[in-house]
């Protein structure tokens, strides 16, 4: 029976906590510091889990993270992988992957029928007919192994942190610790990342003396300063050294993602254990030496009653040591470096739903002795995923049975056994070398950045060399080459392939190791290749007859170990946006919208009663987000020619005008309208979602193609609040609040901007403009006073019925009006002609953006368009055109099809759609084909239930006021 | 993540910048035709080798600079200063080192092309 041993020396369970928690609703018991998977054992529960495939019951193998049979559900939490999650109290802890029950398990069936459950099953069993996929879908989504997510979890918090230390030390064993110890003593800034609970990696579960050299280094490394975290895994290592780790030991944060720029990186991370391959290598019983070590000297827990040991090195001799210190029968030791070997293990029966379990082993000189246990220590697979990172491609030594790295660049070394072999003494030396080197490279990489700051201020000492590697190189000790006995057995313990799979795959030709793992799935399940690499390779290499080297290795790729989706999403660090405004606006019965980043005013209540009261009376509305740029210098007007598409040579002091800005392609990007303040003084506006490209888009003309022009630009979307008051009472309101400026028609005409001081606010802009087809000035605040400009604005109007308007109602005014909006009425194909505006390119300027490809879409230009119609001579462009469906009442769905009647031809669409409450009617723009654009035309526009409706285009953009005589009143 | 050097701000990461694309002149508009024009704006080269590139400090100082880039070992240097044929080494030296050309890599071959995970 599998229990607790005596207290011990080592362990690392705390026998005065004991923690009651349940193993599928059954009660147990274990200790802090106890896995899941140490404290089931203790409680002799040896079935953890059911296999993906065949569902065959599967006990510990490895016991640690990598551990393929002994991931469990915990609460509401699936695939934990149960022996490196520590125990906690009243955990619900339940086996995965089996029903109804872990030892009764109705889908072992797939194991009698196994032979039809081949590498490639699912592509071929499941293609024809195509017809039945739904069908396939649902039993195959029935079968899908992993644990039971629950819709209803609480968000955990999740956070990310930016570190910049000098070096980082991927673990924390015998030579990781040494190596943070010596970097850390020069002054270097350190941080040590250790996958598991527990620095020291195998001295942890070695010999007494292994364990007190263990804690010598841990003492020395926090003494030292080195920042040293615990379950914690680096998961990535991209360029320059910028490094991700994962840290699930953060206090109150479920996972954190560090993304840390090491100067140099140490990779230091030992080496896992691989399985042997023979028949009944996955049954309940089965372990690895470094299984029985860790649950004997860490947990104290006794892994068997008679035991088999394959020992092919050291630590198989010292898991016989252990196994008899915790009074476990040994009662064969097979010694592989004399050619002794096993050949398979068999099970205490052959009955479909029991629970086997191993009861003998078969020899290879064919004695079968009886065994509970039969422990493998046939040799290592080297970690190189973050080698691999850095551009390494281990190469396979034959002598050693294992993977070494070849070449690294400069900011990444390698240390530790991944190197070679040594005692536990020159594993540190080495690490202690290799923390020197580490640190020395670092001051380099260092002076690097520093001097690459600025090109004014270079550093005045000389950039010290590189220093070369003068570490001690471990030996290579010699180890016999055990991949597969005589049997077959399971190769990839996570997706139960095994190597008949293996062998089955290459006879049907997917003999490269890139395209047997993608037809039979090994190393691609959750241990991600860590255990089953070099087996699935040897396996290949043997049906190929060829070497491990010639068959080649795959290369690991980032993650190292898994990372939640939380952590990589972390905290949200998406700044939000708000006017001054924002604070009344909540006060008032505000219904946000988020556009972009702003937090805005949809509607107060009503949008449609904010439209009418704005047609019938005034109406004022919150535009801050309306990006302004603040230009000055003598070239600004040299700026404006080049950015927009219409002249501005001539544009006078106190005039407004509206432009559309073009990308190179001739496609519309933004349009807003400019003012001249002054003689070299303009300030431009552009769409609220555009501002921050404008601004670049400026920025670049003027930085690269012409910085010999004066301007300064200057963003001041957030220093002025911008307020637009609508409507036949609007100048009568602004009149009530602003003394220093003629508001009258004719002093103060349409497209004019003043400058003046409303309610005692000097410094404002106000301009004419109308974007609801409204007579409307738009004023901009100085932000500090924009709240009070607004209360000022409801006071004073409160006879003339001033309210307040969203961006809804806005919208639909400017629908009414048949203002296009850049992004809704445009996308990134509408070629400035299709809005109309033709008469704004002005050819006959020298240059603008886009103007070439302008010039062949209205086909004018030195060259002929390659992309043009036949006979037309220009490209058949869209038409931006206004439509009105023939029922009033029907609004057709935004992006609606426009088709040619009776096909399902589209010839266009509808891109903007509200019902108008000025109108009575439904109100549409719309992009069709020039064929359909002439006024009159009846479209065919279907909607979004499959029916069709007719909609009739109109002679004008403007569903409303075409001839424009409220808005120039 | 690759660290850029802005010539202003220093080494900064790339998602700090704006990736510009490769540095190319843009033809005479009053004279450019269809074929010339289109090819540049959107015909990239992408070269196994050294590349003169544009970048945007967007995050920073706002400066469009031109770097070169060596896209198989994303290692940067400076273009050569007006009137002179040398590339400048990046690490802002005063006596500008000979950068050798980087030898390209070898072609991946069958041996170190393999992947693993998923």
């Amino acid at each position: 029976m599998i229990r607790r041993l005596e207290p011990q020396s080592g362990e690392v369970i705390d026998r005065t906590k004991p923690l009651k928690f349940t193993w599928n609703s059954k009660k147990l018991v274990g200790y802090a510091g106890d896995t899941i998977v140490s404290a089931l054992l203790a409680n002799n529960e040896r079935i953890i889990s059911r296999s993906m495939k065949y569902h065959r019951p599967r006990g510990v193998l490895t016991a640690d993270y990598w551990d393929p049979n002994t991931t469990v559900q915990v609460g509401t939490e699936p695939n934990v992988r149960g022996a490196h999650r520590l125990l906690e109290a009243n955990m619900k802890v339940s086996a995965q992957n089996a029903w109804p029950s872990l030892h009764f398990d109705i889908k072992a069936a797939n194991n009698l029928f196994g032979r039809f459950l081949t590498a490639g099953f699912y592509y071929k069993m499941f293609i024809k007919p195509q017809r039945l996929w739904p069908a396939y879908e649902k039993v195959l989504a029935r079968f899908a192994p992993g644990g039971v997510v629950d819709l209803n979890t609480p968000h955990g918090y999740h956070d990310k942190r930016y570190t910049h230390p000098d070096v980082v030390i991927a673990g924390a064993g015998p030579a990781g610790l040494a190596a943070a110890i010596s970097a850390a003593q020069t002054g270097m800034n350190v941080m040590l990342v250790e996958h598991n609970h527990h620095l020291g990696g195998h001295l942890r579960w070695g010999s007494n003396r292994d364990r007190a050299v263990a804690d010598e280094l841990e003492v020395a490394a926090r003494k030292a300063g080195v920042e040293i975290l615990t379950d914690s895994t680096v998961t990535g290592r991209y360029d320059d050294n910028w490094v991700a780790i994962s840290q699930r030991s953060h206090q109150g944060v479920v996972e954190r993602l560090i993304k840390a720029r090491a100067k140099t990186l140490v990779v230091a991370p030992g080496l896992i254990e691989r399985p042997y391959v023979f028949a009944g290598n996955d049954l309940v019983g089965v372990m690895l030496s470094g299984a029985v070590r860790r649950l004997i000297n860490m947990y104290a827990v006794r892994p068997g009653h008679r035991a088999v040991v394959l020992t092919a090195n050291a630590q198989g001799d010292a898991a016989i040591a252990d196994l008899e210190r915790a009074g476990v029968e040994i009662v064969s030791v097979v010694d592989a470096r004399v050619g002794e070997t096993i050949s398979k293990a068999s099970s205490t029966s052959r009955k479909l739903a029991s629970s086997r379990r191993l009861k003998s082993v078969t020899l290879g000189d064919a004695s079968v002795v009886r065994a509970d246990l039969l422990v493998t220590a046939v040799g290592w697979t080297a970690p190189t995923s973050l080698l691999n990172m850095a551009g390494d491609r281990p190469s396979y030594s034959s002598r050693s049975a294992r993977f070494f790295p070849t070449a690294l660049p400069d900011n990444v070394i390698a240390a530790g056994q991944i190197t070679g072999d040594g005692s536990v003494d020159e594993l540190i030396a080495h690490g202690t070398a290799s923390g020197e080197l580490a640190a020395e490279r670092a001051a380099v990489v260092s002076h690097r950045l520093r001097s690459r700051v600025a090109r004014a201020v270079t550093p005045t000492d000389t950039e010290p060399k590189m220093p070369t590697d003068h570490r001690v190189v471990l030996g290579r000790e010699s180890h016999p080459e055990m991949y597969r006995s005589d049997t077959h057995g399971m190769v990839d313990y996570s997706e139960d392939v095994s190597s008949k799979d293996l062998l089955s795959a290459a006879t049907e030709g997917f003999d490269s190791v890139e395209l047997v793992k993608r037809f039979t799935t090994a190393t691609m399940g959750p241990s991600q290749g860590k255990l089953e690499t070099v087996n699935t390779v040897a396996v290949l290499a043997e049906a190929r007859g060829e070497t491990i080297e010639e068959v080649g290795t795959t290369v690991w790729r980032p993650p190292y170990a898994p990372i939640s989706l939380g952590a990589l999403a972390g905290r949200v660090f998406e700044p939000v946006r708000v006017s001054s405004i924002h604070d009344w606006h909540s006060a008032h019965n505000m219904t946000p919208i988020l556009a972009g980043q702003w937090i805005r005013p949809e509607h107060y209540g009503d949008p449609n009663a904010e439209v009418t009261n704005v047609r019938t009376n005034v109406g004022i509305t919150d535009v801050t987000p309306l990006g302004k740029l603040d230009l000055r210098g003598p070239d600004v007007a040299k700026l404006l020619n080049l950015v927009y598409t219409n002249q501005w040579s001539n544009l006078p002091v106190g005039r407004v005008r509206y432009g559309i800005m073009c990308a190179e392609d001739g496609v519309v990007f933004d349009d807003g309208v400019t003012g001249r303040l002054g003689e070299d003084h303009y300030l431009m506006s552009t769409t609220s979602s555009g501002a921050a490209q404008v601004w670049q888009w400026i920025e670049m003309w003027l930085q690269t193609e012409h910085p010999d022009w004066q301007v300064h630009v200057t963003p001041v979307t957030t220093g002025y609040t911008s307020i637009n008051i609508a409507g036949p009472k609007s100048r009568e309101l602004l009149a009530r609040l602003v003394d220093d400026v003629d508001l009258s028609a004719e002093a103060f005409g349409y497209m004019n901007v003043r400058s003046g001081t409303i309610a005692g606010v000097g410094d404002c802009f106000m301009w004419r403009i109308g974007f609801t087809g409204e007579l409307s000035f738009e004023v901009h605040v100085p932000a500090g006073f924009g709240a009070h400009v607004w209360e000022q604005l409801l006071e004073a109007g409160d006879d003339l019925g001033v309210a307040p308007f969203g961006l809804e109602a806005q919208r639909i005014m400017r629908l009414e009006k048949g203002h296009f909006i850049v992004g809704q009425d445009t996308d990134g194909l509408t070629k400035a002609p299709t809005t109309g505006l033709t008469p704004l390119i002005k050819l006959d300027k020298n240059d603008f953006a886009g103007k070439p490809e302008l010039e062949w879409s209205l086909g004018a230009g030195a060259g002929i368009d390659t992309d043009t119609d036949a006979g037309t001579g220009k490209p058949e462009l869209p038409v931006l055109v206004a439509i009105t469906p023939t029922d009033p009442h029907l609004v057709p769905d935004e992006a609606c099809q426009i088709l040619r009647d009776g096909t399902t031809e589209i010839v266009g669409r509808i891109t903007s759609s509200r019902f108008s409450p000025t109108l009575h009617r439904s109100i549409c723009l719309g992009q069709v084909t020039p064929e359909f654009a002439g006024a009159g035309t009846v479209l065919t526009v279907r909607l979004c239930d499959g029916s069709d409706a007719k909609a009739t285009v109109m002679a004008h953009h403007a569903h409303f006021d075409p001839e424009g005589v409220r808005l120039r009143g | 993540m690759l660290l850029v050097p802005c010539p202003y701000c220093g080494p900064r990461n790339s998602a700090d910048l704006s990736y510009r694309g490769e540095t190319a002149t843009r033809p005479d508009p009053s004279t450019t035709t269809p074929e010339e024009w289109r090819d540049y704006l959107y015909m990239e080269h992408n070269p196994a080798g050294w590349l003169r590139e544009n970048w945007y400090c967007s995050s920073g100082c706002r400066r469009f600079f031109t770097v070169e880039r060596h896209t198989v070992t994303s290692e940067f240097r400076e273009p050569p200063l007006p009137g002179s044929k040398t590339p400048q080494p990046i690490n802002g030296s005063n006596t500008p080192q000979p950068v050798a050309d980087l030898a390209v890599p070898q072609p991946n071959t069958d041996a170190n092309r393999k992947d693993t995970s998923s």
